[in-house]
């Protein structure tokens, strides 16, 4: 029976890092849940346990069920019925196994009847489920909008609707219009305080919202009349028992069929206040992103490992020239480079997600108590490397999942263009990973600060200075030079002074952070588990290696005066 | 109204994937280079019991297992899954039990958990493939039985109504209680199990099981539900000439290996004629149809 957890060892490799004794200290303080919830873990190695029973669970769940009604959700689709959304029947059912299994609310805490786990063995979850059903993934994985209200709902609402997450009902994040993409300053659904039924009415229109008929919305929308940019939208909770949202059309993608993409019309919906007035954008769906972001880099490396996964049974299968296609050098680099991308990706992923769970536990405790200097340090430290290391994740796993579903896609041949292997819906499935939560681009905007800051070069020197193998020693010595190509090419573009030319340049400039830090990340886990990662670090030190090369070489040779020969006439 | 229900369990070697080494040289099955699992249609029979469960709020579900000390693996998955309760029925002097042992000392256990209103156990084990267990515990107990059930749709004013598969179709009994069914695997598979049940029943064990250097030993005095219940033959009141070996009338007498070789091969071509003229062969040898 497959099982999509233990199937991996990589996956319980990325688990054990050092650094989660530290998360899950932080998370159970103490253990003090111990004498309370029967459930929870008596000290670290007990609460290590019940993430690895947890996670296998979930690869069982994905093994079986979800990977076996994944073709008839992308061929069936859901549906639109009068104003409401109707799962595909195996969407139906991938829900009810999950949320029998009990893995809604993974993260809140466990008097609001949640799990209590870090991020990291959820993103591990999401990571899993959308390997075999991406869309799928999105309708379990957008539970974690539930962060967003947790952080900056009030008490009532957190005793009011956690533990209806934890139970198992679905959430949505309403953020986009038509007219509002990736723009999200210019949010229009107007809501308005009435004041005789003393509550929020949300009216307009909302596009492209995942999971649209959710039973509970995270909803952007202008609170404050006459303003039109960012500081005037709020943070707005809909709960689909109110009624006054409908769902006016489900849009046909390209992939995720799973997944209901939806039309809604608020009319006059009664809504509730979440946080403060006018810091929806700029504080909590900044938050809400951060989080989803990590999802979708976690659905990116699902997708990788599907690829790589289809690619290699079919490359072992399949014989031409009396021979299999595997043993040919063609075939082989391409798998070899699919799989270095996966291991490095995973790994920047789960970096991040361990940040991620530092500084969120921290935060969490300082709702309790006043953190110690010490401990603040620590927070503002793991914060800044989180927020530095997200929009690479997201940005490099997605563009990682397109080219291994492609190269995957490619060693199937003909059969590949064929709809009858799985590789045509994961190429097509992977298709929006680079897209939504913002584009590759847009989180080049993101991470360009920490080029321009230092920071990413920081994390490089220091990784420069770590102890690893001595199979490792020529690579670490490699990312060295390219980390001083990457700072040559840094200092060229700051030194032109010249926004717009800084900005034809960002791309190539974070990816070449994002290469040399993976290339970093992954000499570790070689280091640790040679038998598992060598050859990838291997690997992913040549094509890490030319990719720093060609960007060095197109910013080198890049000046402002040539920005007329690309811009649109 | 609340049910007592029993779901009879087996651990029972993975013979579904079996490779080279799964017999021994003697003609017995290889237990180590078979995984133990918990029998595919006693998963199937769980889920039936449990979905009664569902539907009658203040039931229990008792999952009663005969084997090695291991076989307490079913009864934690059990645990996992739903069930409220496991029970281990182990004792070398059950050993080597053939059905009608077995039977005799699951009614045995049966008699003395109390009478249930209803019991489930899955059609068969890919073990032995006998399908007799279930049945001979109805009569040893003097119940009334259904066998290939699919699905229990209600149970109302003490009467079960089930959906048996048979050839051909499905057939609709109704019949009284208590009861004793066996659940075929076409039947809804099991529901996965659960992360809280999971985390807070992991460390249920049966004694025999404990060791002096346990971790967390200490936890076992303040959860009395980490214990899971072991009986041996004497707590059962058994005949110990009616349980295993002794009680075993099935004697094997010898254990043929058998290995398909092709004996005698022939090349066709495509042609119509050739084809037919090979099913026609194949039709009166009675090697299909």
């Amino acid at each position: 029976m497959a099982n999509c957890y233990s199937d991996h060892p990589e996956l319980r490799f990325e688990m054990n890092h050092p650094l989660m004794k530290r998360i899950v200290e932080l998370k159970e303080r103490d253990f003090r849940d111990k004498d309370t919830f029967d459930y929870a873990p008596l000290d670290f190695e007990d609460a290590m346990d019940s993430y690895d029973r947890v996670l296998d669970i979930v690869g069982e769940i994905t093994g079986t069920t979800i990977a076996d009604n994944a073709e008839g959700v992308d061929i069936e689709g859901p549906h639109h019925e009068g104003d409401r959304v109707r799962y595909a029947s195996g969407t139906a059912e991938n829900l009810k196994a999950m949320v029998g299994a009990g893995m809604n609310g993974m993260t809140m805490p466990r008097r609001y009847d949640g799990l209590n786990f870090p991020i990291t063995p959820y993103t591990m979850c999401a990571e899993i489920v959308a390997a075999k059903d991406a869309g799928f993934g999105n309708i379990w994985s957008l539970q974690d909008c539930i962060e967003t209200l947790y952080e900056f709902g009030n008490e009532d609402q957190h005793s009011r609707f956690i533990p209806r997450i934890c139970a198992g009902e679905t959430m949505s994040m309403d953020l986009t219009e038509p007219d509002a993409g990736s723009d999200l300053q210019s949010v229009m659904l107007k809501a308005t305080y009435d004041e005789a039924e003393g509550c929020w009415r949300l009216n307009g229109v909302k596009r492209f919202i995942t999971n649209g008929d959710a039973d509970l919305h995270l909803v952007l929308a202008r609170s404050e009349e006459g303003t039109t940019d960012g500081r005037g939208l709020s943070m707005f909770i809909y709960d689909k028992r109110d009624g006054g949202v409908n769902v006016r059309r489900i849009e046909h993608k390209l992939g995720i069929h799973g997944s209901p993409t939806c039309e809604l019309v608020y009319k006059n919906a009664k809504a509730e206040l979440c946080g403060d007035r006018k810091l929806g954008l700029i504080k909590y769906v900044m938050a809400l992103m951060n989080g989803a972001r990590l999802g979708i880099a976690a659905q990116s490396v699902g997708l990788s490992q599907a690829a790589y996964d289809e690619g290699l049974a079919y490359a072992r299968d399949r014989q031409q020239f009396g021979k299999a296609i595997i043993t040919f050098p063609a075939v082989y680099d391409m798998l070899a480079l699919m799989k270095a991308k996966l291991d490095a990706g995973r790994a920047l992923l789960y970096q991040t997600s361990r940040y991620v769970d530092i500084y969120k536990a921290l935060d969490d405790i300082a709702r309790e108590r006043k953190l110690t200097p010490e401990e603040r340090q620590e927070q503002k430290k793991y914060a800044k490397l989180a927020d530095s290391l997200t929009p690479l994740a997201k940005g490099m796993n997605s563009e990682y999942c397109n080219q291994n579903t492609y190269d995957a896609l490619q060693i199937h041949g003909g059969s590949g263009f064929m709809m009858d292997y799985p590789i045509q819906r994961y190429a097509r499935d992977a298709r929006i990973t680079n897209i939504y939560e913002g584009t590759t681009q847009l989180q080049v905007v993101a991470a360009i600060r920490y080029v321009t800051n230092g920071s990413y070069l920081a994390q490089m020197r220091e990784f420069e200075a770590a102890e690893v193998s001595e199979a490792m020693k020529p690579l670490q010595a490699r990312a060295a030079k390219m980390a001083d190509l990457f700072e040559e090419a840094t200092n060229y573009v700051k030194e032109a002074k010249d926004q717009e030319f800084h900005d034809i340049c960002a791309r190539h400039l974070v990816e070449m952070a994002a290469d040399v830090i993976m290339l970093h990340l992954i000499q570790y886990n070689a280091t640790q588990a040679p038998e598992m990662f060598e050859r990838s670090a291997r690997v992913y030190a040549n094509f890490a290696e030319a990719e720093v090369l060609k960007h060095h070489a197109w910013v080198m040779n890049m000046t402002a005066e040539q920005l007329a020969d690309y811009r649109a006439e | 109204m609340s049910l007592k229900i029993v779901v009879l369990a087996k651990q029972v070697p993975d013979t579904r994937n079996v490779g080279k080494d799964a017999m021994t040289a003697e003609g017995t099955v290889n237990r180590a280079a078979l995984p133990a699992i918990f029998n595919p249609e006693d998963l199937n029979a769980l889920e039936q019991a449990l979905r009664l469960k569902d539907q009658h709020p203040g039931s229990t579900v008792t999952v009663l297992t005969m084997g090695l000390p291991k076989a307490a693996d079913v009864l934690r998955e059990s645990l996992y899954r739903g069930a409220d309760a496991g029970i281990l029925l182990t004792d070398r002097a059950l050993g080597g039990a053939d059905t009608l042992a077995t039977s005799y000392a699951l009614s045995q256990a049966i008699k003395k958990i109390g009478m249930p209103d209803i019991i489930v156990g899955g059609r068969q084990a890919i073990d032995g493939d006998t399908a007799q267990v279930g049945p001979q515990v109805a009569q040893k107990l003097g119940l009334d039985q259904v066998t290939y059930v699919e699905s229990v749709e209600s149970v109302v004013d003490g009467k079960v109504t089930l959906v048996r598969r048979i050839d051909g179709g499905v057939e609709k009994v109704e019949a009284p209680l208590p009861l004793l069914i066996t659940v075929t695997g076409s039947a809804a598979p099991c529901r996965p199990c659960n992360a809280k049940r999971v985390m807070k029943y992991k460390r249920a064990t049966a004694p025999i099981e404990r060791t002096a250097d346990m971790p967390y030993a200490d936890e076992y005095d303040k959860k009395p539900y980490l214990t899971l219940t072991q009986w041996g033959a004497a707590d059962i009141d058994a005949d110990l000439q009616q349980c295993g070996m002794a009680g075993s009338p099935t004697k094997v007498k010898a254990v043929q290996n058998i290995v398909f070789k092709a004996k005698e091969s022939k090349r066709l071509t495509a042609a119509d004629a050739e084809v037919e003229s090979l099913i026609k062969e194949l039709l009166e040898s009675h090697t299909i149809g």
